[in-house]
């Protein structure tokens, strides 16, 4: 395939399209609440009253509003609306030719939507993740077009570079710098590797994109792939994702099917081969080298950096390594240039970032957002605050992050300043707690989840966060006095500074953001004294 | 091959390129405690007892694998090591069945010396009361899984040195343990050449020789020095 005929296929695409696209979303948060049913209703609708001709149901990604789902939304009126049921669903249809529509309507104009900026989700609910085609009529592949044809590896590491892109796992280390790492590493044989193991609790961001715009993540692989001089590359994504590894299994055959993907990409010398492999539900395998070992079919365990995956990672090849976010910003940047993407964001965290916004909030869901909006934005106008109470806290970045207290809420959202407040960006959950949380509960809890998710090779990790473990639930039982506070800190900077790898690393986090933010809570736990002596 | 110089505990060195932080200091005669680490086969970089401080680097790093680079200015030994060294001796302490009196190493065991050496009289934390089984289903030998720190040393020379596998580690986190061939008992794993390659490899008194009883597990630094240039000579069986 060559430009014109890729310009071909999306004209064509464009001017099979119907007049009216009914678009009802399939993933996996409205499958679960009967989306499928729902769509097979449209459709029936559809047929009975003949409007075929008209009007088109397609099946399509992420809407965002997951909290309010079954989505279904209408182009070109911007019609959306909420928790549709297959029994509802023919209302929908009907109130096309002027009847009513029975499920709720919702409000496409709400901050929640208006405050967003869409970049890498900007097709995601109106493209059908299922067939390239459609992709393609949305300008899709064009940027692997353009990178292979116009540019050289080293301008494509230069745009990448000046775009200020940074890694969307979470550490936030610059995308382009990666980048020129691994291309400047000796060795023919270099590999992509698209991290899919998104595992903290309440994050959904990269599933969304997995299954919502498949091809948007493969083509800013065969993007990395050229302009590192990789011909080989794997997208790791864990087994519970088994929606998003279908829509990806389908997405590299259609691709292949194309020339796209395969042997001679766009009959250039370049050629990109993806293989998927499917994580066995460790948390750890997140972490790079836990990764790599994985794929290589050993037990996913960390092994000490240096030297770094990019000189020695998979089958000890020279191997970049990114997260599903990053490379799905890739096309963007290509095709609307560097300059276009560091306009958004701050000064030193370019670009847009996606949160799962869950918890005590009134409106969840997956948020898009530039770099630099406050924390209150996002929770107050966009989420809606809590339901009938005040915010207490935020958590952000997972088992890794921290509790933000609400009197930090004007804090902007970048990697520096989160850091800087004793928190961290992570992959992007963000949950809401209000005034009934109990923060020691909290950092027990994700102490809890990492002490479940320790791979167990280093001493530390293995075993002090089930002494960590211990500590928080002897304090929420009302049995720890002081002392075991300093103790409890001591270890917490213990494992921090000594840990392996990034989950021991930071799993100390929650406890000392808490205890900085919250510690009053932890006093009020301590056991009281009586007649002037603690009881032993 | 270029020769680099650096500093540890301000003693000035002079050492191969491509060697270790830990290479270096036992040359100079510089005590740094490990536990995983065992010369001639390959390392994990996993007990975290012999991080050191590098001025200019704000992480501590794993003497074991950190290899030296000209100019490193390298401290060993300062407050903040010793306390965290001694805090990973008592987390491994709280974690295992570590009583001296009544193991097969005492008096022999690395854990043992390492806990004197790093000054820890007490663990702060809670004890754990391991319940981890004990595998004695092997003609010859014994493991006692409380005993086990995790340190995979019998796993890599198994794996390295004999050549056999026998050994590998199965779950995660606390539920980790040495596992035998496919998850049998030891007696029953055919690879098993009964060569003993992991009962000298065991720091403690994990793994042992059947018929040993209280600190009766003596260390054969032959078969240690054995372990140590089998590879090179391409010693693999006994």
């Amino acid at each position: 395939m060559d430009l014109a005929e890729l310009q071909a296929l999306a004209e064509q695409e464009r001017s099979k399209r119907k007049s009216i696209r009914v678009h009802c979303c399939t993933s996996t948060g409205c499958q679960a609440a009967n989306s499928l049913g729902v769509k097979e209703n449209l459709d029936k609708a559809v047929e009975e009253t003949g409007m075929g001709d008209r009007v088109e149901v397609v099946g399509v990604g992420c809407m965002g509003f997951c909290g309010r789902g079954p989505l279904v939304q209408i182009d070109p009126m911007d019609t959306l609306y909420e928790e549709v049921t297959p029994e509802t669903a023919g209302s929908i249809i009907h109130a096309l030719n002027g009847g009513t529509a029975e499920p709720v309507q919702g409000d496409s104009q709400h901050p929640f939507f208006a405050r967003q900026m869409r970049v890498v989700r900007e097709h995601s609910g109106k493209v059908d993740p299922e067939r390239i085609e459609d992709y393609i009529a949305l300008g899709g592949y064009q940027a692997l077009h353009k990178v292979l044809y116009e540019m050289t590896p080293e301008t494509v590491v230069q745009e990448v570079s000046s775009s200020g892109l940074r890694g969307r796992g979470g550490g936030g280390y610059p995308t382009g710098l990666k980048w020129a790492t691994v291309a400047k590493m000796p060795g023919d044989q270099k590999y992509v590797i698209c991290n899919g193991d998104e595992g903290d609790p309440g994050a959904f961001m990269d599933r969304s994109i997995l299954e919502s715009d498949p091809h948007l993540v493969l083509e800013g692989m065969a993007i990395a792939g050229y302009a590192i001089g990789a011909t080989h590359g794997y997208i790791y994504v864990r087994a519970e994702y088994p929606l998003a590894i279908k829509r990806l299994q389908k997405a590299i055959q259609q691709g292949k099917k194309y020339g796209i993907l395969g042997s001679q990409v766009f009959n250039s010398p370049f050629d990109f081969k993806v293989d998927i492999r499917i994580g066995a539900g460790a948390f750890v395998c997140g972490e790079e080298t836990a990764l790599i070992q994985s794929i290589e079919g050993g037990r996913g365990n960390p092994i000490p950096r240096p030297p770094y995956p990019a000189e020695k990672g998979l089958w000890q090849c020279p191997t970049l390594i990114n997260n599903v976010e990053t490379f799905a910003n890739i096309a963007n940047i290509i095709k609307r240039g560097a300059e276009w993407y560091s306009s958004i964001g701050t000064e030193k965290s370019k670009g847009t970032k996606i949160f799962a916004l869950t918890g005590k909030i009134r409106n969840n869901g997956l948020i898009e957002v530039p770099m630099g909006i406050t924390l209150r934005e996002i929770v107050e106008e966009m989420g809606g605050g809590v339901p009938d109470g005040e915010v207490k806290a935020v958590q952000t970045g997972g088992p890794s992050g921290g509790c933000i207290p609400a009197s930090l809420l004007d804090t902007t959202v970048d990697y520096d300043s989160l850091i800087k407040i004793g928190s961290m960006m992570g992959s992007g959950g963000m949950v809401v707690m209000d005034k009934e949380t109990s923060m020691v509960e909290v950092a027990r809890f994700y102490m809890e989840f990492c002490r479940g998710e320790t791979c167990g090779k280093c001493v530390p990790c293995r075993t002090g966060t089930v002494q960590l473990y211990s500590f928080l639930t002897k304090i929420l039982k009302g049995q720890a006095t002081a002392e075991d506070i300093e103790k409890m800190e001591a270890l917490c900077y213990m494992v921090k500074d000594t840990s392996l790898c990034g989950l021991g690393m930071t799993a100390p986090n929650p406890v000392l953001s808490t205890l900085r933010y919250f510690k009053e809570e932890y006093l009020e736990l301590l056991k009281q004294p009586q007649n002037g002596k603690v009881p032993v | 091959m270029s020769v680099k110089t650096l500093t540890i505990n301000d003693q000035p060195i002079a050492i191969e390129e491509g060697k270790t932080i830990l290479d270096a200091a036992k040359e100079a005669g510089i005590p740094i405690p490990t536990l995983c680490h065992l010369e001639g086969v390959s390392d994990v970089g996993a007990c975290r007892l012999c991080l050191v401080e590098v001025k200019g680097i704000n992480k501590l790093l794993p003497a074991c694998v950190t290899q030296v680079a000209e100019g490193m200015e390298i401290s060993t030994n300062t407050p903040k090591l010793q306390e965290y060294r001694r805090m990973a001796v008592e987390l491994i302490f709280a974690e295992g069945n570590h009583v001296c009196s009544v193991c097969v190493a005492n008096n022999n065991c690395e854990l043992q010396d390492v806990a004197v050496e790093v000054g820890m009289d007490h663990s702060r934390f809670v004890y754990r009361f391991p319940d981890r089984g004990v595998d004695v289903s092997h003609s010859q030998f014994g493991i006692d899984h409380n005993r086990c720190i995790l340190c995979t040393r019998c796993v890599r020379v198994c794996d390295e040195v004999e050549g056999a596998h026998v050994w590998d580690v199965a779950q995660r986190g606390a539920a980790c343990y040495i596992v035998s061939g496919m998850n049998q008992p030891w007696g029953e794993v055919e690879a098993c050449t009964s060569c003993g390659k992991c009962v000298d490899a065991c720091p403690t008194g994990a793994i042992f020789r059947k018929g040993t009883t209280t600190a009766e597990k003596a260390g054969d630094r032959e078969k240690l020095e054995f372990l140590v240039t089998a590879r090179e000579q391409g010693q693999w069986t006994r």
